[in-house]
C-alpha cells in the first residue's frame, strides 16, 4: 500500500472531531503510514461548488491533491462528499490535458502544479481492498455485537462508473466490514436511499432535506437497531443533528445513536466511547452507552 | 436564455439529453421527488424543449444522489446535466441566498463549515490541538486558497446578485 496523507475536509475537524480522533487511532492501530496534510481546505463541496463553477471546483480540489502529491502520498478521505469531489477532480484532470492546463494556469499563481501522480482513497474502500474483512476480524480485540443500520451514503458508490466498487444498487463490501467487527448489518427498506443532505439541499431547503431524512429514520426505527453507522461526516451530521431538528420541528423523537465506521472500529479495537468522541454527538442515548459499557466489561 | 442554448451547452459538456424518451424512471427513483415535488423527468424535458428552467426551483432540490443517472435506460447523465444547468443559472446571477452564504464562508475561511469555539474545546478535550491541520492553522495556505478563488473569479460570482 502506498503511503497516505489524511485529508480532513470541513465537517470532521470543525463539527465532529471525534471522527478525526477515531480515524487517527484506527490508522495507528493498523500501522498505516498516514501523515497529516497541512494547509488543506474545503474539498470543495461537490454538490454546491462543483455546480457553481467548474474552474473553481477544479482549482481548489487540485490544490488539495497537489499538497499530497508533493509528499508523494495518496490522499485518504473519510467523507463521501470529499471523496466524490476529489476522486472526480483527480480523474478529470488526469484524463483531460486541456482541463489540466487551464487548472495549472490558476495553480501557477500560488507556485503549484498538478502532475497527476497520486490516487484518492476512501477509508472504507481502503480497508476493504488493502486489509479485507478477514484481516480486520483478526485485528480487533473485542467483538461489538450490536445491531447496526448501515448507511453507505451516495457518493461512496455513485456514480458507479467512476468508483469501480461494484453494484450501487445492492453493494456488500461495507456490510462485510460491519460484520468483521462482530456487529450485525440489519437490512431495512430503502437502505441505499440518500440521507437528504447533499447537493446544497440541507443548507438551503432544510425542511425538505429533513423530510428525506425522516423517510430513512422511520424505516431504521422499525428495523430495531442499536445505532446507525456511516462513512461520511455530512451524512453523520444529517443523521445526528437532523434527529434533533426533527424532534423540534415534527415532534418525533428517534434517539438513535450515530457512529462513523472509524468510531465503530475504534470500539472493536478496545477504545472507549469518550476516546472516540462518540459522547460528543447531539443524540445522547443512555441505553446505548450502557450497552457499550457492558460490551467493554465482557 | 434560449432553450436551445441550454441544450447546446449540455451537449458541449458531453451531456446528451435529446435521447430522453420520458419514461420516468428518473422521477420514480428520486428520493427528493417523493418529498419536495421535484420531477426529474419534467426537468429533463424542460431543458430540451424550453421553459424557464434557470428559475425553476426544482433545480435546487436535487441532492445529487445519482440514482436517476445510474438507472436511466438511455444512459443519460441526468445528475451531471442538472449540475451543469445549475452552473449556467449561477453564471446568470441566480443563486439561493443560503448558497451565497456558504460561498462567502469558503472565500473567508477556506472551509464551507468553519470551526467555532465549542468545537475547539471539544478538540482539546479529545487530546487534539484546538485548530486542525487545515487552512485554519496555516494563514499562508488560506491566502493561497483565496488567491485561487480570485483567479477563478469566484469572488465576483459569489457576490453578484441576479
Amino acid at each position: 500500500m502506498k503511503k497516505l496523507s489524511l485529508y480532513l475536509g470541513c465537517i470532521t475537524p470543525n463539527r465532529y472531531p471525534g471522527i478525526e480522533k477515531a480515524t487517527r487511532l484506527c490508522l495507528e492501530r493498523l500501522k498505516i503510514d498516514c501523515s497529516d496534510l497541512p494547509g488543506a481546505s474545503c474539498c470543495p463541496a461537490p454538490g454546491v461548488f462543483r455546480s457553481f463553477d467548474k474552474a473553481t471546483w477544479l482549482a481548489l480540489a487540485s490544490r488539495n491533491i497537489v499538497l499530497s502529491e508533493e509528499m508523494g502520498r495518496d490522499l485518504l478521505t473519510i467523507c463521501n462528499g470529499c471523496y466524490g469531489s476529489l476522486v472526480d477532480a483527480n480523474n478529470e484532470l488526469k484524463n483531460d490535458p486541456k482541463l489540466k492546463k487551464s487548472t495549472n494556469a490558476h495553480l501557477e499563481k500560488i507556485g503549484k502544479k498538478f502532475k497527476g501522480t497520486v490516487d484518492v482513497r476512501h477509508i472504507i474502500e481502503l480497508l476493504y481492498d488493502e486489509f479485507g474483512p478477514e484481516k480486520i476480524k483478526e485485528a480487533i480485540v473485542r467483538p461489538i455485537n450490536l445491531r447496526v443500520a448501515l448507511h453507505y451514503g451516495c457518493h461512496l458508490v455513485k456514480p458507479s462508473k467512476e468508483r469501480q466498487l461494484g453494484s450501487s444498487e445492492n453493494p456488500r463490501f461495507f456490510d462485510e466490514l460491519i460484520e468483521a467487527v462482530g456487529a450485525e448489518s440489519v437490512d431495512y427498506p430503502d437502505k441505499m436511499a440518500c440521507c437528504g443532505a447533499g447537493g446544497g439541499v440541507r443548507s438551503a431547503l432544510l425542511d425538505r432535506s429533513l423530510a428525506m431524512l425522516n423517510h430513512k429514520l422511520v424505516r431504521i426505527k422499525e428495523a430495531d437497531v442499536d445505532c446507525i453507522v456511516n462513512a461520511c461526516p455530512f451524512c453523520h451530521l444529517q443523521f445526528d443533528s437532523g434527529q434533533v431538528e426533527i424532534a423540534e420541528k415534527l415532534g418525533i423523537e428517534y434517539n438513535i445513536p450515530v457512529l462513523h465506521y472509524s468510531q465503530l472500529l475504534g470500539l472493536a479495537f478496545g477504545f472507549s466511547p469518550e476516546e472516540l468522541g462518540i459522547d460528543l454527538n447531539l443524540v445522547t442515548n443512555q441505553e446505548f452507552f450502557e450497552k457499550l459499557k457492558a460490551i467493554a466489561e465482557g | 436564455m434560449d432553450p436551445s442554448e441550454i441544450s447546446n451547452a449540455l451537449k458541449e459538456a458531453g451531456l446528451e439529453i435529446l435521447t430522453c424518451m420520458q419514461c420516468g424512471t428518473c422521477s420514480g427513483s428520486c428520493p427528493s421527488g417523493r418529498y419536495t415535488g421535484m420531477i426529474t423527468r419534467k426537468l429533463v424535458r424542460k431543458a430540451r424543449v424550453g421553459g424557464d428552467i434557470l428559475h425553476d426551483e426544482d433545480l435546487w432540490m436535487c441532492t445529487t444522489c445519482y440514482t436517476c443517472q445510474e438507472r436511466c435506460p438511455r444512459g443519460i447523465s441526468i445528475t451531471d446535466a442538472i449540475l451543469k444547468i445549475r452552473t449556467i443559472a449561477v453564471h446568470e446571477g441566480i443563486m439561493l441566498p443560503a448558497h451565497r452564504k456558504v460561498s462567502q464562508l469558503v472565500l473567508q475561511y477556506g472551509h464551507a463549515v468553519p470551526i467555532n469555539d465549542s468545537v475547539k474545546e471539544r478538540r482539546v478535550k479529545l487530546g487534539m490541538e484546538s485548530l486542525p491541520e487545515t487552512v485554519h492553522k496555516y494563514p499562508d495556505a488560506l491566502a493561497d486558497v483565496q488567491t485561487l478563488l480570485k483567479s477563478c473569479g469566484f469572488d465576483k460570482l459569489a457576490v453578484s446578485e441576479g
